[in-house]
């Protein structure tokens, strides 16, 4: 076995919640989309994190958030990639603009590569990675839904 | 612009480099020794008397190995860059404002890397390989919020800022293989360089996608190799052997970063870094976009050269892709003669010290692809990373 081959990451990349961010695992769990909200200018912010960049207040709240929004842009990995998501590839990634104006990177599931664009309606659904970690993905919206 | 400035006050008067390959089987350590040697030797200048060093961040070859290598005593200012790519150029501002600030007379600016595929040599990310092939599997920082679904790698999440550009601006494949076509043609008269096969447009269609919309030949290629940078104050790099590329300008901005994807577009574009480095570069030189003789952008990907273009100005925002249409990049009738030793899409991967290195060839009048008469080179580093920037004149 070589070095490389010896070295390589083979298990599968799970978030490991922090003091910053374990509501927001928590709710998913729970299969709920939840982001920090500033208390003192009402605006959304993803990743969490302790200030609010637009206002720089420290109050926060942890809000449903809708779990819709548009994708923004995306790719179609086509390897190489860890030996966790061989077995997916071709796989997307997307960049979802959330109806709550903050961006947020997960995947499209079930979509095929020619059914992805810019503008795409989406909706979070939430998938069990771990007994703590649930992933939050997305799928297709019917624009009738939008 | 303020009293204070790092306008003309040193020069890149030493260039050392190693051989660069696939896989060298050489240890990081050692490859930094030859190239520092080397630019000592190009200048002039005794190890012995270098008092200041600029370390890339990831960089293995730490100022202890330095000093136990080069038995140098004097070392009296350290420094360091920051977030990868984008202190490719920043390496070069932070020795020009070390030697302005008098902590330092003679700097030493250098980045070996063992970065082929096969060229790992520990567990952790900086050393060798590639980083992403090692990646932890619990993840507290940043990448948790990405690296779960599958975007692990530089490329993958450049192709999802490239897939962006083309939505917006209709940038197509045919200009990202201007890119790297241009590119290869330079590397083909470079005898340093590992890629110098040429290679056509339809060369580069019929590469493999690996992350839509990169091709295998959108992207840089994975190295061995090391590049060394003496840089001193300008007073005294007259009386060296070789003629001063003086730092004209230089400057950094912080701003979004690829691997923090999920606020890479918080801010508007011309707030982020490289928009924000050009707004200052240029001011502070005093000379115009159309003024640059020969530009090395930081190539590590066809499609964030084109929007470097954009972001420093040398196209209209959304633009690029037509500037760099029919040769616009290519030496030696293109509109703007660009990273003529090949870059790292065909020299090497050298985080960008390659490119500074050639800038200086430039000046000097050495390139295997010479500009004309060539007084003004600009250098950038990554685009899409807290970044930086800086102009060699003659």
């Amino acid at each position: 076995m070589t070095l490389r081959e010896h070295i390589l990451t083979r298990g599968v990349p799970l978030p490991l919640p922090t003091a910053d961010n374990a509501a927001f695992y928590a709710a998913a769990r729970r299969g709920e989309l939840h982001l920090q909200r500033c208390t003192a200018c009402g605006r959304f912010r993803h990743y969490p994190r302790p200030l609010c960049p637009a206002c720089l207040s420290r109050e926060h709240v942890w809000e449903r958030a809708s779990g819709r929004g548009t994708v923004y842009t995306w790719t179609i990995v086509r390897g190489p990639t860890l030996p966790a998501f061989e077995a997916s590839l071709p796989y997307n990634v997307v960049d979802v603009l959330l109806d709550e104006g903050v961006h947020f990177v997960s995947q499209v599931l079930d979509c095929p590569p020619d059914a992805l664009y810019a503008g795409l309606p989406v909706e979070a659904v939430f998938v069990p990675a771990s007994d703590d970690i649930t992933l939050v993905k997305f799928r297709r919206r019917p624009p009738a839904a939008a | 612009m303020s009293e204070r400035s790092i306008r003309d006050q040193a020069a890149i008067v030493g260039i050392g480099q190693t051989p660069f390959g696939k896989r060298l089987d050489r240890s990081e350590f050692a490859m930094a020794v030859e190239a520092i040697l080397a630019a000592c030797a190009d200048a002039g200048v005794d190890p012995r008397v270098i008092d200041g060093t600029v370390r890339y961040d990831m960089e293995t070859t730490d100022e202890e190995n330095l000093l136990a290598a080069l038995g140098n005593p004097q070392l009296r200012c350290f420094l360091s860059t920051a977030w990868g790519g984008g202190g490719a150029a920043s390496a070069i501002v932070l020795a020009a404002g070390a030697i302005t600030a008098g902590l330092a007379h003679t700097v030493l600016v250098y980045r070996s890397r063992a970065r082929g595929k096969q060229s790992a040599y520990g567990r952790a990310s900086n050393l060798g390989g590639r980083y992403w092939e090692r990646l932890d599997t619990a993840l507290p920082g940043l990448n948790q919020w990405h690296v779960p679904h599958g975007l692990v790698s530089a490329f993958q999440e450049m192709a999802m800022i490239a897939m962006r550009h083309r939505i917006e601006y209709g940038t197509t494949d045919e200009h990202y293989a201007e890119v790297a076509v241009a590119f290869r043609s330079h590397a083909a008269r470079n005898p340093h360089a590992v890629m110098r096969t040429p290679m056509t447009v339809a060369d580069h269609h019929a590469s493999r996608m690996v992350s839509d919309p990169l091709r295998l030949l959108d992207c840089c290629i994975e190295t061995d190799g090391a590049v060394a940078l003496l840089v001193t104050a300008a007073e005294r790099a007259r009386d060296l052997r070789q003629r001063p590329a003086y730092v004209l300008a230089g400057a950094m901005a912080a701003g979004g970063h690829h691997i923090r994807l999920s606020t890479f577009y918080e801010r508007a574009r011309r707030d982020d870094g490289a928009p924000r480095v050009a707004r200052q570069l240029w001011a502070m030189a005093g000379i115009e976009v159309g003024d640059v003789d020969v530009a090395f952008f930081y190539d590590f990907f066809t499609p964030l050269v084109i929007m470097a273009l954009e972001d420093y100005g040398f196209a209209p925002v959304g633009e690029g892709g037509r500037f760099v249409a029919g040769g616009g990049l290519a030496w030696p009738d293109g509109r703007l003669a660009c990273n003529t030793n090949g870059g790292q899409l065909s020299e090497a991967f050298v985080h960008g010290f390659n490119n500074t290195a050639e800038a200086v060839r430039q000046i000097r009048g050495t390139s295997t692809a010479q500009v004309a008469d060539c007084e003004l080179a600009f250098v950038a580093g990554a685009n899409t990373d807290p970044t930086g920037a800086v102009i060699l004149r003659r």
